[in-house]
């Protein structure tokens, strides 16, 4: 199929898009937007527990488990919608820094040497996306929020605690990509 | 009726998370190497048009369209918000995901992401057994 868009969209478009959708779902729901409590809801509804942490009504905020799967269809329709890129226009020096840390492969909207089922069985890869699956999850819960509900929503309102997050979000990143990722990509 | 829009305004959410490329690995790591505008234009955007809308609506007392009164209260700023962001910031550079590109990447049919998002809810469920414990 054409591409019905360029790809990427340019961000002077999905960053307002994006922005938009704070009004929507303030007027349309009522909701503030946030994705990681979903992680929350989950195990409220499926892990049988006695922590205090997951019980309360997690059907009261269902909104957000109907919200998230719409993502995940987004993401599905997208795709059918408009071709992946062959390769993300990714600056040069940045390709120059993965090129040193030692991946191979550019093409593709993931490195397809970390995106495999396969990659798993290496402790790399397992790094990579078990162990910062766990951060991303253990991460956002213990700081009550995540790019959407602190970095949009929350500074969207001005708020000081989402401000600190993201700060944080910013201190962890930089940490994990100049220490942890060289040590990771040299296993 | 108010599921249904959530529903819809998921959709486009993931389809502009997935085609404006924020939810690449290496977009994030573009990112956190200060090597391009995109990231940081697409979040600083996102943020202006969020909180012009947010003072505009509030200038014009707008109601939710149940009648409600729209609710503006901001999460409360504890020292766990720092702590747990570092966390969150460490676990965002390695999978190249946060929250929301998690379920669009596995929709986009990038299977090995399952992998991630339940690890992302163990995660969150050992930040409840452990929460009593931790410092907030």
């Amino acid at each position: 199929m054409e591409n019905l868009l360029p790809h990427p969209i340019p961000w002077y478009i999905a960053g307002p898009l994006i922005g938009l959708f704070v009004p929507a779902l303030l007027v349309l729901a009522n909701k503030q937007l946030g994705v990681s409590s979903s992680f929350r809801h989950m195990c409220a509804a499926v892990l049988p527990t006695n922590v205090e942490y997951f019980r309360y009504n997690w059907k009261a905020e269902s909104w957000q488990l109907i919200f998230v799967f719409g993502m995940l269809v987004g993401g599905f329709i997208a795709r059918q919608l408009f071709s992946l890129p062959e390769m993300v226009g990714i600056s040069a020096s940045t390709k120059t820094d993965l090129t040193t840390l030692g991946m191979t492969t550019f093409s593709g909207l993931q490195p397809a040497e970390i995106f495999q089922w396969h990659a798993l069985v290496t402790l790399r890869g397992l790094l990579l996306i078990v162990f910062g699956g766990f951060l991303v999850g253990f991460g956002t819960r213990y700081s009550n929020g995540c790019t959407s509900g602190h970095s949009i929503m929350g500074m969207s309102l001005l708020n000081l605690g989402s401000l600190i997050a993201t700060i944080g979000f910013f201190m962890g990143g930089l940490f994990a990509t100049y220490v942890l990722l060289p040590l990771i990509f040299k296993l | 009726m108010q599921k249904l829009i959530v529903f819809i305004l998921g959709i486009l959410f993931g389809g502009i998370l997935l085609s404006s490329e924020v939810v690449s690995w290496f977009r994030i790591q573009e990112m956190f190497r200060f090597q391009s505008f995109h990231m940081y234009g697409v979040i600083g955007s996102a943020v202006v048009v969020g909180a012009i809308s947010v003072f505009l609506l509030k200038k014009f007392s707008v109601k939710a369209i149940d009648g409600s009164e729209i609710n503006y209260v901001g999460k409360p700023n504890k020292k766990s918000n720092l702590y747990g962001g570092i966390i969150f910031g460490m676990g965002w550079a390695l999978t190249g995901a946060c929250p929301g590109p998690l379920y669009v990447l596995l929709g986009a049919q990038y299977t090995v992401v399952l992998a991630a998002l339940l690890s992302a809810v163990g995660g969150a469920y050992v930040y409840g057994l452990l929460q009593k414990r931790l410092p907030h």
